[in-house]
């Protein structure tokens, strides 16, 4: 295959989409309330959605979704970080909503090829935000002991988001406008949480842009291993 | 023949004296008449005692069967074989959520709330549908929860529409509309098995010979062994028995199984011309009380993860109501 800059943003974003998605999914009759059962399917089912129509716009949905190898995904870092306890799973979905709905809000306000999906998407998003923020406050603001765990997530997830605005070819933003607003809006809303903003490093040599350049983490080649199993068990079969 | 507004007024504090077993005998007429018109009785209205608990019983056992249900399902989300399947069987599990919300909230109609259903489910006080005691072995499992339980399922819940409990029988309403569609669903996706590798197709008649049994098991007893079905159909909460319910599924599965190419296990399953009917084998009614008394393969798998998943999520509700507590206060002291 062929890969453009474009279908390669296609694949970057695909991918992020992709991956988060699966992650919500584990979550399946383990939430902490039935409202969430419905909320996290649901956010995990808008992923899908639109890393379907990114990957389709890349090649073949299901081959690039099963059949590639861990070191050809391009999605971040972030992502495939497991879901921890509910505080990690907000604190993931925070700072990805947050930065994908800020993405896609200039996606669709331009006349690029990803206008038309980020148009649609951004409406799912802001309300993955809005889900997230709510849960923010609640857990950071509501006990000792949900403010201690958020407070930990939020540590513990700060040192991937950096590598969000490592600029993707063919996704033409102005990354650095995306990253103040994005500390701008995540620190107010962790300042309204009761929580500090994290002061460890949002990048290091090694999570710099790594994600985006196929270097992942361990926990990834375990989650994809589960993904693909079925799909690559019988080749060449049709579901 | 008593209608609806006069049924309402038929309320009053019990005050333990004579009048008051008039009084009761009064409404109990009230609402005798009420169902035998087919009316459907409401929240606010007098209701038996007996009544209230069957119901709560049997929606409770409807709501705990969603949530658990889920979990067999939820199995193979994350190794769904495409993209598409992976959307709709996520789709599915959201869909049981919803189901076990609209049901809880039904349940709350009566007066008991969700948390202590919960409790009484993470107990062993209630039960849930027996057939989610058996486990998901392979994909093609999803399909055959989605074409025999889910339609065995329909069979038994489409006449609890007309269910003389109003709040119980319009949650069925929204309930079937959506189990059709995953009944539907389940077929499609045997129907792709069964007719592509020879590998899936056997996965397929596998997954087929493992449910069909326990399929036939979640219509109950047989008749003349069902402890609550008699007084259930008096009230109007049970339109069918269970025998009748069963035969209905049978005589609907055996067509579909010959469109999927796949065989049902029962060597006397034939159309009988006599009777209109098919017959069918002996149910194996030793297994199904074994699952019942809590022996079948995943018993304790299934409530130990859904106690886990409670406890675990403590923390977070008990998060969720101190932040409301916090602000309700604050509004307060806004306003004040």
């Amino acid at each position: 295959m062929t890969v453009t800059a474009g279908s390669a943003a296609a694949l970057a974003l695909g991918d992020d989409a992709l991956v988060l998605s699966h992650r919500l999914g584990e979550w399946a009759g383990k939430a902490p309330v039935l409202e969430e059962e419905v909320a996290l399917a649901n956010i995990a089912l808008d992923l899908l959605g639109q890393a379907r129509v990114l990957l389709s716009m890349a090649g073949d949905e299901d081959e690039l979704a099963y059949l590639r190898e861990e070191r050809a995904f391009r999605n971040l870092q972030l992502v495939e970080q497991p879901n921890g306890d509910f505080a990690h799973t907000i604190a993931r979905q925070l700072y990805f909503s947050t930065y994908q709905r800020l993405l896609y809000a200039e996606l669709a306000a331009g006349d690029g090829e990803f206008a038309p999906l980020a148009a649609k998407a951004v409406k799912e998003v802001t309300y993955h935000q809005d889900h997230a923020e709510q849960w923010t406050l609640r857990l950071g603001d509501g006990t000792a002991e949900s403010h201690q765990r958020m407070r930990r997530a939020c540590e513990a997830l700060w040192r991937y988001t950096g590598e969000m605005f490592q600029p993707v070819e063919g996704v033409d933003v102005n990354w650095s406008d995306l990253e103040t607003s994005w500390l701008e809006s995540v620190s107010a809303v962790l300042r309204r949480a009761t929580l500090d903003v994290p002061e460890g490093p949002r990048s290091g040599a090694w999570t710099a842009g790594a994600g985006r350049q196929g270097l992942h983490t361990e926990p990834f080649g375990r989650m994809l291993a589960e993904m693909q199993h079925l799909h690559r068990s019988h080749p060449g079969a049709s579901w | 023949m008593a209608t609806a507004a006069e049924h309402r007024t038929a309320r009053a504090p019990a005050d333990g004296t004579a009048d008051e077993a008039a009084r009761t005998a009064a409404y109990e007429a009230v609402f005798d008449a009420a169902v035998a018109a087919d009316e459907r009785i409401e929240p606010r209205d007098w209701m038996p005692d007996a009544y209230r608990s069957t119901l709560v019983r049997q929606i409770a056992q409807h709501a705990h069967s969603e949530i658990i249900g889920m979990q067999p399902e939820a199995n193979w989300i994350t190794r769904a074989p495409s993209l598409r399947r992976k959307a709709i069987l996520m789709a599915k599990v959201q869909d049981e959520a919803g189901h076990g919300l609209y049901l809880y909230s039904a349940a709350e109609t009566l007066g008991t709330s969700r948390d202590e259903l919960l409790d009484k489910l993470h107990t062993g006080r209630q039960k849930y549908s027996s057939i989610f005691n058996y486990p998901t072995l392979t994909w093609a499992d999803v399909g055959a929860i989605g074409w025999l339980v889910d339609g065995a399922a329909i069979t038994n819940q489409v006449p609890l529409c007309r269910c003389s409990y109003g709040p119980y029988a319009r949650a069925m309403v929204r309930v079937c509309k959506e189990e059709s569609f995953h009944q539907r669903q389940g077929y499609e996706l045997l129907l792709a098995l069964s007719r592509g590798t020879p590998e899936q197709h056997e996965m397929a008649q596998d997954a087929v010979n493992r449910w069909w049994w326990p399929s036939l098991m979640m219509f109950g007893p047989p008749d003349d062994e069902s402890a609550h079905s008699a007084q259930s159909m008096a009230w109007k909460i049970k339109r069918h028995s269970n025998d009748e319910l069963r035969q209905r599924f049978v005589d609907i599965c055996v067509p579909q199984a010959e469109s999927l190419g796949l065989t049902l296990p029962d060597p006397e399953l034939k159309w009988n011309e006599e009777r209109g009917h098919h017959d069918f084998g002996a149910i194996d009614w030793t297994e199904f009380r074994e699952v019942l008394k809590g022996n079948g393969p995943c018993n304790e798998q299934r409530i130990t993860q859904r106690r886990r998943a409670h406890e675990e999520g403590a923390w977070v509700r008990d998060a969720a109501a101190a932040y409301a507590g916090k602000h309700a206060s604050g509004n307060r002291e806004a306003r004040a």
